[in-house]
């Protein structure tokens, strides 16, 4: 691994290198919400400026770059008896994250085993997967992060480089020929013993910092045991089965499928759309059996799927932490309460 | 240096026409297939003959007894269905329909020539290999009497390498009864056929009631013996299977000779929409057959 430190005016030259030929996707505050905090979101950046190098967690995860909320699979021209299918993986440029926090980069690890490591690899996603240039950026926890718990408040790999904010530079970790070549067009110097001694002292700063914990300790036993628990009716007595969680999700990627006939009658389109397992029809069949009609099976599902199902495939969990979807959830349900509440703690 | 990234086109390398899993093209492929025939098996399901148009797919097109295959109708819809037909046809393939949806109610509409993607064969299969000098118990209730044809045509395509073949098939009514027109070629292919209905009409005159109750009959008239031999198929509702396969249970087959096959809803087929998944299992890749040790180890399988 290579590591380099710069001075902190030097980021602006390295983001106008990048953004003069290519499309740059940072994060950026859209608003405020009732209690005047910032409201951040993950849009295309022109000016530096723009960019808040200090943001906490952005209310949607950057999925829609690599898992559109709805997506064209492929195109069909009708002719009479015939037709002819199209199939475009829709991306024809590549794009730079710039300031991707940890929790974020591990979603897209996560992901990465499911749409690209298992038998048909997904080519919506390799497509949009392999054209992405990632710069990961530190932060700071906030009362809701738990990625320390899942084993995603850092990142090892699935960038291109990582900066870490160690007072009067930057350090950065260096994992890509890419990124390598991009900081030759701005002033670095190898870190020295001061700088490593001042990255780790920044680091366990951070780690003093999370307050909220899940113990995961045997979690995909304990769960295969309370699957009959009363807890899992309480938690779906108060879910309202809206889906925002799966919506605001970095790690959510379950989809359905609409085909629709275009009004000229010459043509048609094959649509994916992201789904949300806590909706009413998820598992519904045709002729009207629905495999999960009440739910608390389905809210169960969900955790089955993330801290389970996932765990037994690939030794490690889909859920990295972030705690969106306990901010989003109307019915304030989070995950570290459903899990303690599992493991019969009292919440 | 150059600060412009490189687009990478992740299709260039894989436009060939050879399809392996691994494949980024293979995900979305459909190979265009026609109607060549439909057969009215009842009046709410049909059979269609589907044919691969182009010659050189259809003979490479290879499939076992159990798989599936996703069947489009461009700007219909698309959704999972079990191969009816003996692998031997390869694809030229047969799939029993139930009106049951929006696809399935237009694809009742439509007429021979009409052209249709297919995707697959996908999932999992009975492993007929496997059962090679052993006894089968092929089991259908009601439409699972569809992924069953399959595994029943391979035993009249293989009949020297089975012993005894049974079917024991149960329907609602008689006139929900699929594929009446072969059990005479079944029985003359040394195919022991034994069918009940729930609800008789006053034309039956067959037995009255469950599968259950065939089987009782079995296990009254043959020796134990028998099911230390005995590999047996079972398709139908959850309910079925379940109350099937424990009574097997009891005659000592084990439950790792016992397969059935589960229906779920599907969206892509491939491991990635979920849809499909019992408990954290994806129905389409680890099934859509399973042992019923496996079966009675999924959450909310049955």
């Amino acid at each position: 691994m290579i590591f380099r430190v710069f001075d902190k005016d030097e980021l602006k030259k390295l983001f106008n290198v990048m953004v003069s030929a290519n499309k740059v996707i940072g994060p950026v505050e859209i608003g405020r919400d009732r209690d005047n905090k910032p409201i951040y979101a993950f849009n295309e950046v022109k000016s530096f400026d723009s960019v808040r190098l200090d943001y906490t967690t952005t209310k949607l995860p950057a999925k829609r770059y690599f898992l559109p909320f709805k997506e064209n699979l492929a195109t069909f021209s009708l002719d009479a008896d015939d037709w002819q299918k199209k199939v475009d993986y829709n991306i024809d440029r590549p794009f730079i994250f710039f300031g991707l926090h940890a929790c974020d980069i591990n979603a897209l690890n996560k992901l990465d085993k499911v749409l690209l490591g298992s038998i048909y690899p997904m080519p919506y996603y390799a497509a949009k997967r392999e054209n992405m240039f990632i710069i990961g950026l530190d932060c700071t926890p906030q009362p809701y992060c738990f990625c320390r718990s899942m084993g995603a408040d850092t990142a090892l790999h699935g960038f291109d480089m990582f900066i870490t904010d160690v007072g009067d530079l930057y350090f950065v970790e260096i994992l890509s020929d890419t990124a390598f070549n991009f900081l030759k067009n701005i002033k670095t110097a190898e870190p020295v013993e001061d700088d490593h001694i001042q990255y780790m002292k920044v680091v366990s700063e951070k780690n003093k910092k999370f307050t909220t914990h899940v113990d995961t300790t045997d979690l995909t036993k304990i769960l295969d045991m309370e699957f009959q628990s009363d807890v899992w009716k309480q938690w779906g007595e108060q879910c309202l089965a809206c889906g925002t969680c799966s919506k605001v999700c970095p790690t959510c990627y379950c989809y359905g499928v609409e085909e629709t006939i275009d009004i000229n009658l010459h043509g048609a389109k094959k649509t994916k759309f992201l789904y949300s397992c806590n909706l009413i029809d998820f598992a519904e069949v045709a002729g009207g059996h629905n495999f999960r009609p009440e739910r608390h099976s389905r809210l169960k599902y969900r955790y089955y799927h993330k801290h389970r199902g996932f765990v037994e495939a690939y030794e490690e969990s889909l859920c990295v932490g972030c705690g969106r979807c306990g901010e989003a959830c109307l019915a304030g349900i989070t995950v570290p309460e459903v899990i303690a509440s599992v493991r019969g703690e009292a919440g | 240096m150059d600060a412009e990234l490189r687009f990478v086109n992740v299709i260039s390398d894989a436009q060939m026409k050879q399809h392996r899993k691994s494949d980024l093209s293979t995900f979305e492929y459909t190979y265009k297939a026609e109607i060549t025939n439909i057969h009215r098996l009842t009046e709410m399901e049909n059979l269609y003959r589907i044919q691969i148009i182009d010659p050189e797919e259809r003979r490479q097109f290879f499939f076992k007894p159990g798989q599936f295959l996703m069947l489009e109708l461009p700007g219909i819809g698309e959704a999972p269905f079990s191969i009816s037909s003996s692998p031997a046809r390869h694809g030229d393939v047969e799939l029993c329909i139930r009106k049951a949806g929006n696809l399935t109610n237009f694809l009742s509409r439509v007429g021979r020539g009409t052209h249709v993607g297919i995707r697959g064969p996908l999932g999992t299969s009975f492993p007929m290999e496997q059962m090679h000098g052993q006894n089968i118990l092929l089991i259908a209730g009601g439409l699972g009497l569809a992924p069953l044809r399959s595994a029943i045509a391979y035993t009249q395509d293989n009949r020297s390498r089975f012993n005894s073949v049974d079917i024991i098939y149960g329907a609602k009514d008689p006139s929900q009864l699929l594929f009446t027109y072969l059990y005479d070629v079944w029985r003359a292919d040394d195919i022991e056929l034994s069918i009940i209905v729930d609800k008789p009409d006053t034309s039956w005159k067959g037995p009255t009631g469950l599968v259950t109750k065939i089987i009782e009959k079995m296990f009254a008239e043959r020796d134990v013996s028998f099911y230390k031999n005995t590999y047996a198929i079972v398709c139908g509702p959850p309910v079925m299977f379940k109350f099937v396969c424990n009574m097997l249970n009891q005659k000592d087959i084990p439950m790792q000779k016992m397969f059935v096959s589960l229906e779920r809803r599907m969206h892509c087929g491939m491991g990635k929409c979920c849809r499909c998944n019992v408990g954290s299992t994806y129905t389409c890749l680890k099934g859509p057959v399973f042992d019923y040790w496996t079966v009675m180890n999924l959450k909310e399988a049955i």
